[in-house]
């Protein structure tokens, strides 16, 4: 570690030479260059994930299929899938915004390991690369849930998926003790626990989640692996196993793990929405208190995968009330957000524009979420597109639009340029339309009985499956938009203030891009993070609160 | 050649927007309540959502509104938005419970067929009768049906959307599935979990017909045919599924095709070979595992015990005669 940056400079900044470049990147322990690496790692695995998602959807234009052999199709839907659980949308908040963003949002100079934050990222980076390796070693096709003794019989590649499974579990792991030292040790002098702001929160939450959940998925996928190599009979019953039990397993990280997906969003939905109303958070301890509320609950719901599996009907009975339950924190969270906006200086740009595309999304995929969570009901959907619409609904209009919502509120703040507000506008137009016309159709299609992982499909199913394909090309073009204009932005844009939203929050409180030591000196904090004026002062000047 | 499909307009064009037509009224009170939570959520989705609109215009930076110096912890409202939900998500609760109570505890009176859930078909086997058929479920109306099933290999799903059932079909344990159809019909059975090459065309059909047409169908079943040989062949080529895996094209699926199969030399996985001759023929229908060709996976169960001798010759002669 020959390169000792200035504290005082911009973290961008870099020794003069290709080498000492790439040296200071590589070797850097500073959380914003690596909340930067995770960036280009997330956003190529979305990139791969969206390639698979375009391959799925032109496949299914006919009913019998376009170019693919059904083994093709199983291998590219499979890949859509792991990809974008693993490398994708589980690091995707906590990695890229949560390490770039968290500590200066505390006040803080870095997390509290900045080693092993860059140990994750060789972690991730290790497990991107076996999930890549699996794609030329006979790609696996056993659907990202690899059910047992499907997972176990199939020729293809499943040790080679599930092993980079296994390591990228290890860098979500030591992600979320790294967050969760961080936030206890290295806030700013005066921030107690109900000053922090509402990302620490829900990063706070999500990290409970990633440290006592991925043990199991870890566990479960090593068993899978002796099985498959050693003959061991856990899972075959051919081998005198028990494939239900890799299903409670399986889902008892992989439910919580969708709200290791979905928390962090809602934090960023809390900070995007205080900020651009120039509001305090209404409610802020519910808010947070509902954070760990779904944290806890989600540990106890994962047998609602497992209506139909022949699980008893009293177990049946208990994951359905307790599936419910989670409804009311989300609810909670999101009748406090709307609250928030009630005399409110609301700046409708472009961050604004993608909290209120979540809160449009976040409602249907909760609604129908409450529909699959009771018995009589999922018995018919379970297994259909409807499942397929409503995690889309979930992960694509909760976390991916809150995520790309992240992207544009500290855009400024991690490249130190702004973007073009109008085609950023047009890219929102493009994502949310897309999105709803590729995924809406799908509720129907499911609750019509289409079974999802279907290659071929009755012919009767085709005009709704053509929608939904023209919609995915609306969405895929606002991405491409989207990926335009960003990158013109990272090299020629605007140079941006230092507060260009005029926020409270400590983040802004630095220079854009931020010096390498985060802020000079150590910021002291005596209020809460979104003391932002109260109305009787604000209004002179146009309405502004000054 | 994609394989043929079945068609049943009982499912996209039937019914109302979200659901197929119901074949059983006693499960009328699932569509009434996706019914009623569709509407509730449309009712407080547009009241939600229009609510965060309408104060992001109404107090839209620059807007002339009067801000109020508001309260920024309001606990009646924070109490009133956790009790009401909690309430509402509890009485569906007991209310899809109810019916999920009713739709999965057989009656002991139930009429039962034995399921087996194979790659990539179904198998149903009425045991009073001795009658085994592949992909055709036929079972008489107004009875209540119970079906015992599990798997040859791996987890399927059982998946009567008409009915509003399902259920998976496991290959360590025996589960059940019932229902009762009040209306003669063709109705899709589909598999639901996902499980492998042939997962999207492991479809079949449930025939619900009168209980006279029921017996017939049985009898004729167990009553040996006296079709001519290839003939009967053929129609065996669908009934039983095989071209799920086998086209008579020359194109190969996740089996090779049966197109000029007979007296064509035949190369296996272990390196030997064979002239396919008549025995040949019988031993890969009956022991698939004991020779499997080049390139291809040991995938195909066994159809000892589900044809009887005169169908294995039948299969014979329709094979020599794809030329």
């Amino acid at each position: 570690m020959s390169h000792h940056p200035d504290p005082n400079a911009s973290y961008l900044e870099s020794p003069a030479g290709f080498w000492p470049w790439l040296k200071s990147w590589l070797f850097t322990l500073d959380h914003k260059r690596i909340g930067i690496l995770y960036f280009l790692g997330i956003v190529f695995s979305f990139g791969l994930g969206g390639f698979f998602a375009m391959v799925i959807r032109i496949e299914l234009l006919r009913p019998h299929g376009l170019m693919l052999t059904h083994t093709q199709y199983n291998q590219v839907f499979t890949l859509h899938g792991a990809v974008m659980v693993f490398l994708f949308i589980i690091p995707s908040i906590p990695a890229t915004i949560g390490n770039f963003v968290l500590p200066l949002l505390l006040g803080a100079k870095d997390v509290a390991f900045p080693r092993l934050n860059l140990l994750s990222f060789y972690i991730y980076l290790l497990g991107a690369v076996l999930a890549i390796f699996s794609l030329f070693s006979g790609a696996v096709d056993t659907g990202w849930t690899f059910y047992t003794p499907y997972s176990t019989q199939t020729g293809t590649a499943v040790i080679s998926m599930t092993l980079a499974a296994f390591v990228l579990g290890f860098s979500s792991i030591l992600t979320g003790i790294n967050f969760i030292v961080t936030i206890h040790k290295l806030r700013a002098p005066g921030m107690g626990w109900f000053r922090i702001p509402l990302f620490a929160w829900a990063t706070y939450a999500t990290s409970i989640i990633q440290i006592l959940a991925t043990p199991v998925l870890a566990i479960t996928l090593v068993l899978l692996i002796l099985e498959r190599t050693l003959g061991l009979g856990i899972f075959d019953p051919a081998l005198g196993g028990d494939p239900v039990l890799f299903q409670h397993f399986f889902w008892f990280y992989s439910h919580p793990a969708v709200y290791i997906m979905i928390l962090p969003a809602m934090g960023v939905m809390s900070e995007i929405i205080t900020t651009h109303a120039q509001k305090d958070i209404f409610g802020y301890r519910f808010v947070a208190f509902s954070s760990i509320a779904i944290a806890v609950i989600s540990f106890l719901v994962w047998g609602h995968h497992m209506y139909v599996s022949g699980q008893s009907l009293y177990a049946n009975m208990i994951f359905s009330v307790l599936t419910l339950l989670v409804a009311i924190p989300s609810a909670i969270k999101v009748f406090n957000w709307v609250a928030t906006l009630y005399g409110g200086h609301i700046h409708w740009r472009v961050p604004f524009l993608y909290a209120m595309g979540f809160i449009f999304l976040f409602l249907i995929g909760g609604f129908t979420g409450i529909i699959l969570a009771l018995l009589s009901l999922d018995v018919h959907l379970h297994d259909t597109y409807f499942i397929v619409a409503h995690f889309h609904y979930v992960m694509v209009g909760g976390t991916v639009m809150a995520f790309v919502g992240a992207l544009h509120h500290w855009w400024p703040k991690m490249f130190g340029r702004m973007y073009s507000e109008n085609w950023a506008r047009v890219a929102f137009v493009l994502v949310f339309l897309g999105f709803n016309l590729t995924f809406f159709v799908q509720f129907i299609l499911g609750s019509k009985g289409m079974p999802r992982r279907y290659h071929n499909y009755l012919d009767q199913f085709q005009p709704l499956h053509a929608f939904s394909t023209f919609g995915s090309w609306v969405l895929g073009l606002g991405f491409i938009v989207m990926t335009v204009y960003l990158i013109h932005s990272a090299f020629r844009g605007k140079k941006a203030p230092a507060n260009p939203w005029e926020s409270r929050t400590l983040e802004w409180q630095t220079a854009s891009p931020p010096t390498t030591g985060n802020f000079e000196g150590t910021p002291t904090v005596t209020g809460g993070p979104y003391d932002y004026p109260r109305a009787g002062a604000a209004a002179g000047r146009n309405g502004r609160p000054e | 050649m994609a394989p043929p499909l079945v068609t049943n307009e009982s499912l996209m064009h039937l019914g109302d927007l979200w659901f197929p037509t119901l074949a059983e009224k006693a499960m009328g009170g699932v569509d009434l309540l996706y019914w009623g939570i569709f509407w509730v959520s449309v009712g407080l989705g547009a009241a939600i959502f229009g609510v965060a609109v309408y104060l992001g215009m109404k107090y839209r930076r620059g807007s002339a509104a009067a801000r109020p110096e508001s309260e920024h912890q309001g606990m009646a409202m924070e109490v009133a938005w956790t009790v009401i939900p909690l309430v509402l998500v509890l009485s569906v609760f007991v209310w899809s419970f109810l019916d999920h109570l009713r739709s999965v505890v057989p009656p002991a009176d139930a009429y039962e067929v034995r399921v087996l859930g194979k790659k990539w078909f179904w198998q149903f086997e009425y045991p009073q009768a001795g009658v085994t058929a592949i992909n055709d479920l036929v079972v008489p109306v107004n009875r209540n049906i119970k079906l015992n099933m599990s798997s040859e290999d791996v987890i399927h799903s059982f998946f009567l959307p008409n009915f509003r059932r399902k259920k998976d079909v496991l290959p360590n344990r025996t589960t059940s599935l019932w229902f009762h159809a009040d209306r003669e019909g063709k109705y899709q059975i589909f598999c639901a979990e996902y499980c492998g090459d042939g997962h999207s065309v492991m479809l079949g059909n449930l025939l619900v017909v009168s209980q006279e047409a029921f017996d017939q169908y049985l009898a004729k079943a167990s009553a040996t045919s006296d079709e001519p040989l290839p003939q009967l062949g053929k129609k065996l080529y669908q009934s039983k599924a095989c071209f799920t895996c086998h086209t008579v094209d020359g194109s190969a699926g996740t089996g090779p095709s049966l197109l000029g199969l007979y007296g064509k030399k035949r190369r296996f996985a272990d390196g030997s070979s064979l002239d396919a001759d008549e025995n040949y023929l019988r031993e890969s229908l009956l022991v698939p595992a004991a020779r499997v060709v080049q390139g291809f996976q040991p995938v195909m169960p066994t159809y000892q015990g589900l044809l009887k001798e005169r169908e294995i010759t039948a299969m014979i002669e329709y094979l020599k005669g794809l030329k």
